[in-house]
C-alpha cells in the first residue's frame, strides 16, 4: 500500500504541531473567498497543529508589504496576491524565495503553481457573467457581449486596461489562446482601444469584486465581466446568475511571504497543509475556485467540476492571463486607458 | 555752592534713566514677551514641522529624485560619460553595463532597474532581467572579457542592446534627480537629447486629469455657495434655540463616516434606488435617470458632503453682522431686496471667501467619493495617486502628481489671497 506524501506530510504537521504553538498572520482579499478559506484551510490547521492563525483583509496594495519590508518590521507572515505582483514584488526583493519541495511532489501541481518567490493558492478566472432571468436568450461569447441590438443594456466592466483589452481583441473575432499574440504588437493594441469604442456609451465601470454581481442583480447592467467565484457565491444565495465559460481568463492567485516575515517555517507549513488535496477540495467545494493539486480533481463530482475554472470543458476555450505581456506593457497600456476613458 | 550732605542726598535719589537706557529696557521686555509667546507655541510648531512641513518636503523631493539608473549603473554612466548619444556608445560602456548587472545580481537589484527603464521602454523590464540573468559575462577560462568581446557577448543576448534606444535611456538618467516624472505628470518627456516635447496623443492623459480635478472643484464650490448661502442666512436670522436645533441637522450628517454617507447616496441614487423609484412613482418621469456612475452622482455627492464647510463659516460672519444696517438702508429709503444685495451681501464676503476657499481647496484632494460614484470620466487626480502608490509602487509619479497639485493650490490660495485683499478695501 503506498502513502501518499500528503498523509504523511498531515501526521507530520499533527505531530509536530503539537511540540509548540506559533502565531502568525495570513492576508488575504476577503470576503467569499476568505470564508471558503477559514472554513478549508485556517481551522483545520489550527486544530491540526495547535497553531493560532489570524486571517486579515487587504486590498491588493503591495505598497503596505514594502513599506512593512523597508522598514523591517513586517508583521504579515503569508500574503495571497494576484499574478501580477508577485512577478513584480520578487524582482523588487520583496519576497522570500520559497522552495517548494516543502509542499509536494512536483509532478501533482499544475505547472503554473511553480514562482520563484511565490507558490499557487488557486485558479480563478474572469469570464462572461449575466442573470439568467433577465435573459430569455443567453449571451454565448464576447461577440455576444459587444453586440448591443441583440442584448440591449448596459455592460459592467473592470475599470482598467487589464482582459477589457483582451476580450476586446476576441470580440473582435481572434481565437481565444491567440489573444496575446495579437496584443503583442501595436495594430492588436490599436484594434482592441477601437472596439472598445464600439462599447465606450454602453459600459459600467466597476473596482471591486463584489460589484457586478449587485450590479446584475439589481439590474443596472445585462451583463458583466465578473471573477467566477463571486457568481458561485451568489449562485448559492439563491440568485440566478450565470456564466458563458466562453473566451474565459484563467489566473492563478499565489501565496507569497513577505522577505524578513518572522513566522515563515509557519507559513510555509500552511502552504503545505493548503496544497493537500483534502484540503483543496474543501475549499473548491466552498467557492468555485480551482485546485492547483491536480489529485485534488479526482475526488470531485461532475457538478463541481462544471464550476471550475480549469476543469475539462471550461478550460477548452480558455486561455491563462499572459503574465510577462502585462509585466511590462502594464503601465503603458494602463496609462492610455486613463487617456481613452477621458475622451 | 552744594554742601556735601546735599550731594549726598542727591547721589541717593536715582538718576533719571536716559533714553538709550529705556530703549534697552523696552527691548528686553519686548524678547521676554515674544520668547514667552514661542515657548507657548512652540509644542504645535514642532507638531506641525514633523507632521506636516516634513512630509511635504519630503514629496516635494521624491518628485525629482531618480536614483535607480546612478546607483544600479554607476561605472556604466561614468563609462558613457562622453557619448553624444548617437548610434551606441564606446565597448568599454559594454563591458561596465556587463561589470555593474553581474553586481546588481548579486545584491538582487536588477528588478528596481528592470521596473525603471521599463517606464520608459516597455517592454524593457524582461530585456534587463534577462541579461542580469546571464551575467557575469565569461570566457572559457572563467575570465572577464574584454571590452570588445563584452559587446558582442550583450548584443548576443539581446539586440536591443545593439541599439541606441536603451543606451540613451541610461544615458539620460545619468544623475539623481531627474525632472521626469514632474514633465510627465503634464504629459511631457524628453527625448534621447534632452530636448521637452509632448507625449504621444493617446497616452497623454495628465492635464486633462487635472483640467478635470479643478472644473469638478469649482462646480462643487458653486452648487455649495448657492445652496449654503440662504439656508446659513435663514438660519442666522433665527432665535438663538432654533437656530441651534437646526445647526444640529447640518452637523450629524457632517460627523457621519464619509464612507457611510457615500453608500447612502448609492442606495439613493442607482436605476432602482429611491429617488428614481419614487420619480416613477409619481410619473414624472418614464425610464430611471442615470444619477450615479456619472459626473451629476459626484456633484450631488460631493455637494452634499462638503456644504458644512460652507455654511459654517458663513453662518458665524453672518450672525456677526448687524441687523440694523439693513434696516438703515430700507429706513433711508431703499427697497428691501435692493438693500439686501448692497449693503447686506458685501459684508458676507469674508465668510463668501472662506467657505469657498475650504470647500475648493477640499474639494481638489477628494479620493472616495469620485471613485465610488463617479464614472471613469470623474477620476481626480488623487485617484491616480493612490494608484501609483499601491498598484504600480511608482512612488516617484505619485510625489510628482502630488506636488502639482501642492503648487497649483498654493498659487490658487496666492490669487485668493490677493483678490480678498483688495475687497477688503473695498468694504
Amino acid at each position: 500500500m503506498k502513502l501518499p506524501v500528503q498523509s504523511i506530510l498531515f501526521a507530520a504537521l499533527a505531530s509536530a504541531g503539537a511540540a509548540h504553538a506559533a502565531e502568525f498572520t495570513v492576508v488575504n482579499f476577503g470576503g467569499a473567498n476568505s470564508n471558503a478559506q477559514k472554513a478549508a484551510y485556517v481551522e483545520p490547521f489550527q486544530k491540526a497543529t495547535g497553531d493560532k492563525v489570524t486571517v486579515v483583509e487587504y486590498n491588493g496594495e503591495m505598497a503596505k508589504v514594502k513599506a512593512m519590508v523597508e522598514a523591517k518590521k513586517v508583521s504579515w507572515d503569508l500574503v495571497e496576491v494576484e499574478s501580477g505582483e508577485v512577478g513584480r514584488a520578487c524582482e523588487e526583493g520583496l519576497l522570500e524565495k520559497m522552495d517548494h519541495s516543502k509542499f509536494g511532489k512536483k509532478e501533482e501541481f499544475i505547472p503554473a503553481a511553480f514562482h520563484e518567490c511565490g507558490f499557487g493558492a488557486f485558479v480563478w478566472s474572469t469570464v462572461l457573467g449575466y442573470n439568467a432571468d433577465k435573459m430569455k436568450n443567453p449571451p454565448k461569447s464576447w461577440a455576444d457581449f459587444w453586440d448591443v441590438k441583440k442584448f440591449p443594456g448596459k455592460r459592467g466592466m473592470r475599470k482598467g486596461a487589464r482582459y477589457n483589452l483582451e476580450f476586446a481583441l476576441m470580440a473582435d473575432g481572434v481565437p481565444t489562446k491567440e489573444v496575446y499574440n495579437v496584443l503583442s504588437t501595436k495594430a492588436g493594441v490599436d484594434r482592441a482601444f477601437k472596439k472598445l469604442d464600439e462599447l465606450k456609451n454602453h459600459i459600467q465601470w466597476w473596482e471591486a469584486g463584489a460589484q457586478p454581481p449587485q450590479f446584475l442583480v439589481a439590474g443596472d447592467v445585462v451583463m458583466s465581466t465578473v471573477f467566477n467565484g463571486r457568481i458561485d457565491a451568489a449562485q448559492r444565495e439563491g440568485k440566478n446568475l450565470a456564466i458563458s465559460w466562453a473566451g474565459a481568463i484563467y489566473d492563478l492567485d499565489y501565496w507569497v511571504i513577505p522577505k524578513g516575515a518572522k513566522n515563515k517555517d509557519a507559513a510555509e507549513k500552511f502552504i503545505a497543509f493548503s496544497s493537500t488535496p483534502e484540503a483543496q477540495h474543501n475549499y473548491a467545494s466552498k467557492i468555485a475556485y480551482g485546485p492547483v493539486n491536480n489529485n485534488a480533481f479526482k475526488r470531485m463530482d461532475y457538478k463541481m467540476l462544471a464550476n471550475l475554472p480549469t476543469s475539462t470543458n471550461n478550460v477548452k476555450d480558455s486561455v491563462q492571463q499572459n503574465l510577462k505581456f502585462w509585466t511590462d506593457h502594464g503601465e503603458e497600456l494602463e496609462q492610455r486607458f486613463t487617456a481613452w476613458a477621458a475622451k | 555752592m552744594t554742601s556735601p550732605a546735599l550731594g549726598a542726598a542727591l547721589d541717593a535719589i536715582p538718576a533719571e534713566p536716559s533714553t538709550a537706557q529705556l530703549k534697552r529696557e523696552l527691548h528686553r521686555a519686548q524678547l521676554r514677551k515674544r520668547a514667552t509667546a514661542i515657548a507657548l507655541i512652540a509644542p504645535l510648531m514642532i507638531f506641525l514641522l514633523v507632521t506636516f512641513v516634513a512630509p511635504i518636503l519630503i514629496l516635494l523631493k521624491r518628485a525629482v529624485e531618480n536614483p535607480e539608473v546612478a546607483t544600479v549603473l554607476p561605472k556604466t554612466v561614468q563609462a558613457m560619460g562622453g557619448w553624444n548619444r548617437n548610434g551606441t556608445p564606446s565597448d568599454e560602456a559594454y563591458a561596465a553595463l556587463a561589470e555593474d548587472l553581474a553586481l546588481a545580481k548579486e545584491q538582487n537589484v536588477a528588478g528596481v532597474l528592470a521596473r525603471r527603464i521599463n517606464t520608459e521602454i516597455p517592454g524593457a523590464r524582461s530585456i534587463i532581467m534577462k541579461t542580469a540573468r546571464a551575467m557575469p559575462l565569461q570566457d572559457a577560462e572563467g575570465r572577464r572579457l574584454k571590452p570588445a568581446a563584452a559587446r558582442a557577448a550583450l548584443i548576443e543576448i539581446d539586440e536591443q542592446w545593439g541599439k541606441p534606444e536603451y543606451w540613451q535611456v541610461i544615458a539620460k538618467n545619468n544623475s539623481r534627480h531627474s525632472p521626469y516624472y514632474l514633465l510627465a505628470a503634464l504629459d511631457m518627456r524628453q527625448d534621447a537629447f534632452g530636448n521637452i516635447e509632448r507625449v504621444d496623443e493617446n497616452q497623454s492623459a495628465y492635464r486633462y486629469i487635472f483640467l478635470r480635478t479643478f472644473t469638478i472643484s469649482l462646480g462643487v464650490t458653486l452648487c455649495c455657495l448657492l445652496l449654503g448661502f440662504p439656508l446659513a442666512y435663514w438660519l442666522s436670522t433665527m432665535p438663538e434655540r432654533k437656530a441651534n436645533l437646526f445647526m444640529i441637522l447640518v452637523l450629524i450628517p457632517f460627523w457621519t463616516s464619509i464612507l457611510v454617507r457615500v453608500a447612502a447616496w448609492m442606495v439613493l441614487l442607482q436605476a432602482e434606488g429611491l429617488v428614481n423609484k419614487s420619480l416613477m412613482g409619481l410619473n414624472l418621469i418614464e425610464a430611471p435617470l442615470e444619477l450615479i456612475f456619472n459626473r451629476t452622482g459626484t456633484y450631488i455627492s460631493m455637494t452634499h458632503i462638503l456644504l458644512p464647510f460652507m455654511i459654517l463659516p458663513l453662518y458665524s460672519v453672518m450672525k456677526a453682522i448687524p441687523p440694523s444696517y439693513l434696516r438703515a438702508a430700507v429706513s433711508l429709503g431703499s427697497h428691501p431686496f435692493a438693500a439686501f444685495w448692497r449693503v447686506y451681501v458685501p459684508q458676507t464676503y469674508p465668510g463668501v471667501g472662506a467657505g469657498a476657499l475650504l470647500v475648493f481647496i477640499l474639494a481638489l484632494g477628494y479620493y472616495i467619493t469620485p471613485a465610488l460614484l463617479g464614472g471613469t470620466n470623474e477620476q481626480m487626480v488623487s485617484y491616480y495617486v493612490a494608484y501609483f502608490i499601491n498598484v504600480t509602487i511608482n512612488w516617484g509619479m505619485a510625489c510628482a502628481l502630488g506636488a502639482l497639485l501642492f503648487v497649483a493650490t498654493l498659487v490658487l490660495y496666492g490669487v485668493y489671497r490677493r483678490f480678498a485683499k483688495i475687497d477688503v478695501s473695498m468694504g
